[in-house]
């Protein structure tokens, strides 16, 4: 089905910010907001909660810690007992290195992976971008438009009011 | 608002605005290449054909091509192999620790110096695989179940922990590196004209629109890298240096060298950051992201890890006198006034005396003087490689073994060959990818730049005036 959308075009971040703010007070439901760079504050006033990426990458990094340092002593010390350099087999601070850096790698790629998916980010050709110039200097806000149940007028008006320099429409073939 | 600050100088100079950004930075990429990008690209290629060239001989014949020797088993390319890592620090240095300390004058530079990160690294980690002689067993060096049984890689063994320490940080480096290029792509798959173009950027781009919520998602987890990449860069450097103080050679046994190693890292990594950043700027034309702020922000950073190396190399001397150990004095004693004395007063004058000339603010803010004393920075850190590695190994214990190092055409090849693959893949990246991260200079543009597309006309007459009152000093 195809979903129609109403585009404010913005310049400046401050009067989209208060934008945002007026606008969903005035009960209009905003589908997102798309900028150049990330708006500091646009969070709190579009109500997007914080990410919990940072709780996947904490068991990502517990996940690689376990398994390094299970790694290290299982063939050191069971499978391939060997005493090097007077060591004993389970010697635990030559295994803090690898553990570290095996914690780290297992954390971080847990979490890029992780981000790439919930974002939707892929290598793909066909990219839905609703405003070009939303990559480059302009901030873009789309509204959702229900066929019938939205007045246009009313809501030009609203995006015009709060500072938009330009009010698109646009159409998405889902 | 625009901001003007009466003590800090603006990051962007010019009265950009966001488009001309965009333009500015994707402008080479969209560009035919320039005379004098290709002109390096030359030169660089050369270079690179010599790298191949050395690298066959290597094989083919062996490394007895090297000027290795019974005594000395490390030499050149394990002095290559630190010297190439510790340069590849400063990138995520700018990145990560720079990123946890809200410095926004790293929005500029930390594009290009994670790529320098990325191709040293890669520069690195030709020696030990080479030094290997068979180089297509590497994998050997991976905990990897075998065809001799259960036998599993040594643990212990510090040249191990390289292993996991340098794959690690190169492939956490490459994705931070990446995901910063993203939002960048996108900007320019969005003002591609032709079709190859569109379609390239489009794939690189993971279909990036700049969704408010992808942009939370995105700085949480630049946040995180940049807080796991810190201390992965400090392991690293460490780790190399435990190679050294693991062992039980005068000179080497030493506990003051992980951070003595991190410090230099750090020196010789900013070092080749403003060496690149003095020719990018001029060849691209970014002299309003890239500053005299800039330039004198990073020679702030050298003179206070070259102070700490300085402090370093006298450490060791007092120690070793001091330890009362007369392996340890003589080795020292040999350094300075041994047969490799040229190397240890070059490494001396280079590292800590020249960084010293950085505290007067006209040489701080000179691009001349900056480019060759980062020139002379960068020789000294190999030279204090070269006095590490050779001058500690060449006279061990035992008289009979001593002996001298000298390297051959084949070992001076890899070096110079490394350093053209080097510039082969720094231009390569200039000239495809965008060099300035443009969506980080923008969020910066309001709070830190000269005269930003202001509404507020007074705040715009103000930052006038205060640009002319201060381009009598700003001015190269």
């Amino acid at each position: 089905m195809n979903k129609k959308f109403v585009l404010g075009i913005y310049d400046d971040e401050d009067v989209l910010l208060t934008a945002i703010e007026n606008i969903r007070a005035a009960g209009t439901k905003i589908y997102d907001v798309f900028s150049p760079y990330p708006v500091h504050g646009i969070d709190d006033v579009l109500g997007i909660k914080r990410s919990r990426l940072p709780i996947v990458a904490f068991f990502g990094g517990l996940t690689g810690m376990s398994f390094a340092l299970w790694m290290q002593i299982w063939m050191m010390g069971f499978d391939w007992p060997m005493i090097i350099g007077g060591k004993p087999h389970i010697a635990l601070p030559s295994f803090i290195p690898v553990t570290f850096e095996l914690t780290v790698l297992f954390s971080a790629f847990s979490m890029v992976i992780t981000f790439f998916i919930v974002s939707n980010l892929k290598p793909s050709l066909k990219v839905n971008v609703f405003d070009k110039r939303s990559t480059d200097d302009k901030f873009v806000m789309a509204i959702e438009v229900k066929e019938g149940a939205t007045d246009m007028e009313a809501l030009n008006n609203l995006l015009r009011s709060n500072g938009a320099i330009e009010v698109n429409e646009k159409e998405v073939v889902k | 608002m625009q901001h003007v600050s009466p003590i800090r100088e603006p990051l962007v100079t010019g009265g950009k605005t966001y488009h001309d950004i965009t333009e500015d930075v994707c402008r080479q990429v969209e560009a035919k290449p320039n005379v004098r990008w290709a002109a390096a690209l030359a030169v660089a290629l050369v270079g690179l054909a010599i790298f191949i060239y050395s690298v066959y001989r290597t094989l083919w014949y062996g490394i007895g091509e090297w000027g290795l020797n019974k005594t000395v088993g490390w030499a050149w390319d394990i002095t290559n192999f630190v010297w190439w890592v510790g340069i590849g620090h400063a990138g995520t240095l700018i990145s990560a620790i720079l990123l946890l300390f809200r410095q926004k004058w790293r929005t500029s530079i930390n594009r290009a110096a994670e790529a320098m990160t990325i191709f040293a690294v890669i520069c690195a980690a030709m020696f030990p695989v080479l030094h290997m002689g068979r180089p297509w067993l590497a994998y050997w060096v991976l905990p990897l179940p075998n065809t001799f049984g259960s036998l599993w890689v040594n643990f212990n063994s510090p040249l191990l922990w390289d292993v996991f320490a340098i794959s690690t940080y190169f492939s956490v480096s490459l994705v931070f590196w990446y995901i910063g290029l993203i939002p960048d792509f996108a900007t320019i798959r969005d003002r591609a004209v032709g079709p190859i173009a569109r379609r390239a950027y489009a794939v690189l781009s993971f279909g990036w629109t700049g969704s408010a919520k992808a942009w939370s998602r995105y700085e949480t987890v630049s946040l995180i890298l940049a807080g796991l990449a810190t201390p992965l860069v400090l392991s690293v450097h460490t780790i190399v240096s435990m190679d050294f103080a693991t062992s039980v050679i005068p000179g080497w046994h030493t506990t003051i060298f992980p951070p003595y190693f991190v410090a230099g890292a750090i020196f010789s990594g900013f070092a080749m950051v403003l060496t690149l950043m003095i020719i990018t700027r001029k060849v691209f034309f970014l002299e309003d992201y890239i500053t005299l702020e800039h330039v004198e922000s990073m020679n702030k950073v050298i003179i206070l890890t070259g102070s700490i190396v300085g402090i370093a190399y006298t450490t060791e001397f007092f120690i070793a006198w001091y330890s009362g150990v007369e392996y340890e004095q003589y080795a020292f004693i040999n350094r300075a006034f041994g047969p490799y004395w040229w190397a240890y007063w070059s490494m001396m004058t280079c590292n800590v005396i020249t960084p010293q000339l950085f505290w007067f603010r006209k040489i701080r803010r000179s691009l001349t003087a900056t480019f060759i004393i980062s020139i002379f920075v960068n020789i000294g850190m190999w030279f204090e490689r070269f006095v590490i590695i050779v001058t500690s190994l060449h006279r061990d214990y035992l008289p009979s073994s001593w002996a001298m190092f000298s390297p051959t055409i084949i070992d001076i090849g890899v070096y110079v060959g490394t350093i053209g693959l080097f510039f082969t893949l720094f231009l390569l990246f200039a000239k495809f990818f965008p060099v300035v991260n443009m969506a980080e200079v923008k969020a910066i543009l309001k709070s830190s730049s000269e005269v930003t597309h202001s509404h507020s006309k007074a705040a715009t007459m103000h930052a006038t005036d205060k640009d002319s009152n201060s381009n009598t000093h700003r001015n190269e």
